[in-house]
């Protein structure tokens, strides 16, 4: 395939709480690629979204993750994502007492100041928002409320899906994001992220179902069992997952 | 006990005082203060054994002997108290050690005016409501503080008025050491009529003074008062206050609360629903650093049917600072439909910091919906993820979640020019 590597696990192990979740993760991802990861409940799809955005309760124990030419396992949450590594959350956290835009803001100009790029002013921030706004279907009434703070689940992940299209990272991971939409909120969401497809731009879309991916094409499937990937396919191997389960797959694991 | 000890000295600073300067006074005034004296120094300073008092050592002020402020000996100029004021324009009361200042004030004919004067000019007025809400019952320093009633703000916003500017109350302590000021405010919104007031306390120097205030307020039928109470007094200062309201019918009354500063503070909050259909907020701040104790002891009676009261306490506590939050409410017999909802919550930015939250609910009618909730604790390590996880460095990330937690209060406040100057006084205290 074409591109550069721009993510490269290997041998990835990963404990919470004493329990190893991730059992020796490899996964290779280059720029512009979107990959989903798939699996039953408990396989460690969370975790390994967790862990590669630096999560302080999950402790690495063995393997490496390069992005973009470095360590990422050496680098903390906030330079993970100033050097361009978003994770849209599956439960995301209510601020209170902090605007939407004010957090917002504060994040870009945390990333275009690494960047050396000059920080926005309100007004000029305003300018980018409003077109970040209108490719989700907000008005920007939900921009002066706390962050999440009585948002409903989905508001709380088109949230997520417009910090994702302000801040611009190289490579976004997506958390269950579908879980808890309707129907409808689920095609916004997937036509923001098809919107915001670009070869500079990978996607990493963990998912417990197949519906997402009825609406963004992955060009790679990887199925996780038992913390390890135990089959990585084409798009067609989502589809063979919705037919089948998960239960052939987990067998075969065991086999191999 | 010295404490004995200082309850006498203090009466006897009273007898002087009553019977040289202040013996001038109407009769009714008169006879309202022995009441106050009386009371007094039946109760005593109130000690740790008793319930209102459990979390609240007050032998500092009980201990310390403090004179009677006399007038300051130099009136600051307009320059050195601008720092405290929000607007040029619009009334305005200044009192320096508990004395009003006429040329640093803008009254407002006799509604914006100092108490004394009114006392004199509009003795009918000030006494159907001067001690008729703050009782001197239980509250000792209520007491005193109506023992010893001189001079204070008193604003009268008559029947369907509408005060536009915000009504400035401003108390500067010169700092003056061991030295005690009672101020006495009253406010009466009258039937459907409408203002704002914010009252400030402030200190010019720190030093080891004692502010006991009481504020009475009083809104009418179909009135709306929103009142915000500033409390930054100088850090080695003490300050009591009780703010006691009376509300009527289908009235509205926003009680904002801010306390920054003193080394020991007390503030009785009582607030009276009487009448039917009547809207309450309070909203509270406090922000401590440290050895600073603030008490907040709030008290919302629901007397009356289809009331609604909303009550929002955050506190920031530092260092080895110490937060206090009662929140007691009462639905009484026949106060159907109350809709009544408490929050307390408590940042703790160090481990040496500490709050006390009780809630205390005492509901005597049957449909009615109570709500409580409190929390004790450091910066949420989710919250912090979140926000590190956007790029946002872990020292700005705590700022900003410390911040939003004052913030969410401020955020209810309509005054803009007060909101900006307690958003800059809260960032200067965290980027400290």
């Amino acid at each position: 395939m074409a591109g550069r590597v721009l993510l490269q696990v290997t041998g990835l192990r990963a404990a919470v709480a004493g329990n190893e979740i991730l059992k020796g993760v490899d996964l290779s991802l280059r720029d512009g690629e979107v990959h989903a990861i798939m699996g039953p409940n408990g396989s460690g799809k969370s975790t390994l979204a967790q862990v590669l955005a630096g999560h302080p309760a999950y402790e690495v124990r063995a393997g490496t993750v390069t992005y973009d030419g470095k360590d990422l396992l050496d680098m903390d949450p906030e330079e993970r994502a100033r050097a361009g590594v978003f994770l849209a959350f599956q439960y995301p956290v209510e601020i209170r007492g902090i605007t939407n835009s004010y957090f917002l803001r504060a994040a870009l100009n945390a990333i275009r100041k690494n960047r050396g790029e000059a920080e926005l002013d309100p007004i000029d921030f305003l300018q980018v928002l409003e077109q970040k706004l209108k490719a989700i279907g907000w008005d920007d009434s939900m921009m002066n409320r706390p962050v999440n703070e009585g948002f409903s689940g989905g508001e709380k992940k088109r949230n997520e899906i417009l910090q994702l299209a302000v801040l611009e990272p190289k490579l976004a991971i997506l958390d269950e994001t579908d879980s808890g939409l309707d129907i409808d909120a689920l095609k916004t969401v997937a036509e923001t992220v098809n919107k915001l497809r670009s070869p500079n731009r990978a996607f990493l879309i963990v998912t417990h179902y197949q519906r997402l991916l009825d609406y963004i094409t992955p060009d790679v499937v990887h199925v996780l069992a038992d913390g390890r990937i135990v089959k990585t396919g084409g798009p067609e191997l989502a589809l063979e997952l919705e037919a089948k389960g998960y239960d052939w797959l987990r067998d075969g694991a065991m086999v191999s | 006990m010295a404490a004995t000890g200082t309850v006498e000295r203090l009466v006897g600073s009273y007898n002087a005082w009553a019977a040289n300067g202040a013996s001038r006074a109407p009769s009714w005034l008169k006879e309202l203060r022995t009441g106050g004296i009386a009371r007094f120094a039946e109760l005593g300073f109130p000690n740790m054994k008793q319930e209102a008092w459990r979390f609240t050592n007050v032998a500092p002020i009980a201990e310390g002997s403090f004179d009677v402020a006399k007038p300051p000996s130099r009136i600051p100029t307009l320059d050195e108290i601008r720092p405290y004021l929000l607007l040029e324009a619009g009334p305005r009361l200044v009192f320096v050690d508990g004395f009003f200042q006429a040329a640093l004030s803008t009254p407002f004919f006799d509604d914006v005016q100092s108490l004394a004067h009114v006392v004199q000019h509009r003795p009918d007025l000030v006494r159907a409501h001067l001690g008729k809400y703050a009782s001197v019952g239980e509250r000792p320093f209520s007491a005193l503080n109506t023992a010893f009633v001189h001079d204070g703000a008193f604003v009268h916003v008559a029947a369907k008025a509408t005060a536009e500017l915000p009504i400035q109350l401003l108390f500067v302590a010169t700092g003056e050491q061991r030295v005690v000021i009672h101020p006495r405010n009253l406010v009466v919104v009258e039937r459907e009529a409408r203002a704002s007031i914010v009252e400030t306390y402030a200190a010019l120097r720190d030093g080891a003074y004692w502010t006991n205030a009481v504020t009475e307020i009083a809104v009418g039928d179909g009135a709306r008062l929103d009142h915000y109470r500033v409390q930054r007094e100088g850090v080695r200062a003490y300050h009591v206050a009780t703010t006691q309201s009376h509300q009527g019918r289908d009235s509205t009354l926003n009680l904002h609360f801010v306390a920054f500063g003193g080394a020991l503070a007390r503030h009785d909050i009582g607030a009276v629903m009487a009448g039917p259909g009547g809207t309450l907020i309070l909203n509270g701040l406090y922000l401590l650093a440290g050895q600073q104790h603030a008490d907040h002891h709030t008290t919302i009676d629901h007397a009356a049917d289809h009331c609604a009261s909303h009550e929002y306490f955050n506190g920031v506590l530092d260092d080895k600072s110490r937060g206090v939050f009662t929140g007691r409410i009462i639905v009484r017999p026949g106060a159907q439909k109350t809709d009544s909802k408490q929050t307390n919550n408590n940042l703790l930015l160090s481990t040496d910091a500490h709050a006390d939250s009780q809630p205390q609910l005492e509901i005597y009618a049957d449909d009615v919906k109570c709500t409580h909730g409190s929390t004790v604790g450091p910066l949420d390590p989710r919250a912090l993820f979140y926000l590190k996880s956007r790029g946002i460095g872990a020292d700005e990330a705590r700022r900003l979640l410390t911040y939003g937690f004052a913030a969410e209060i401020l955020g209810r406040m309509d005054v803009a020019p007060l909101r900006a100057q307690l958003d800059q006084i809260v960032r200067g205290r965290l980027a400290e």
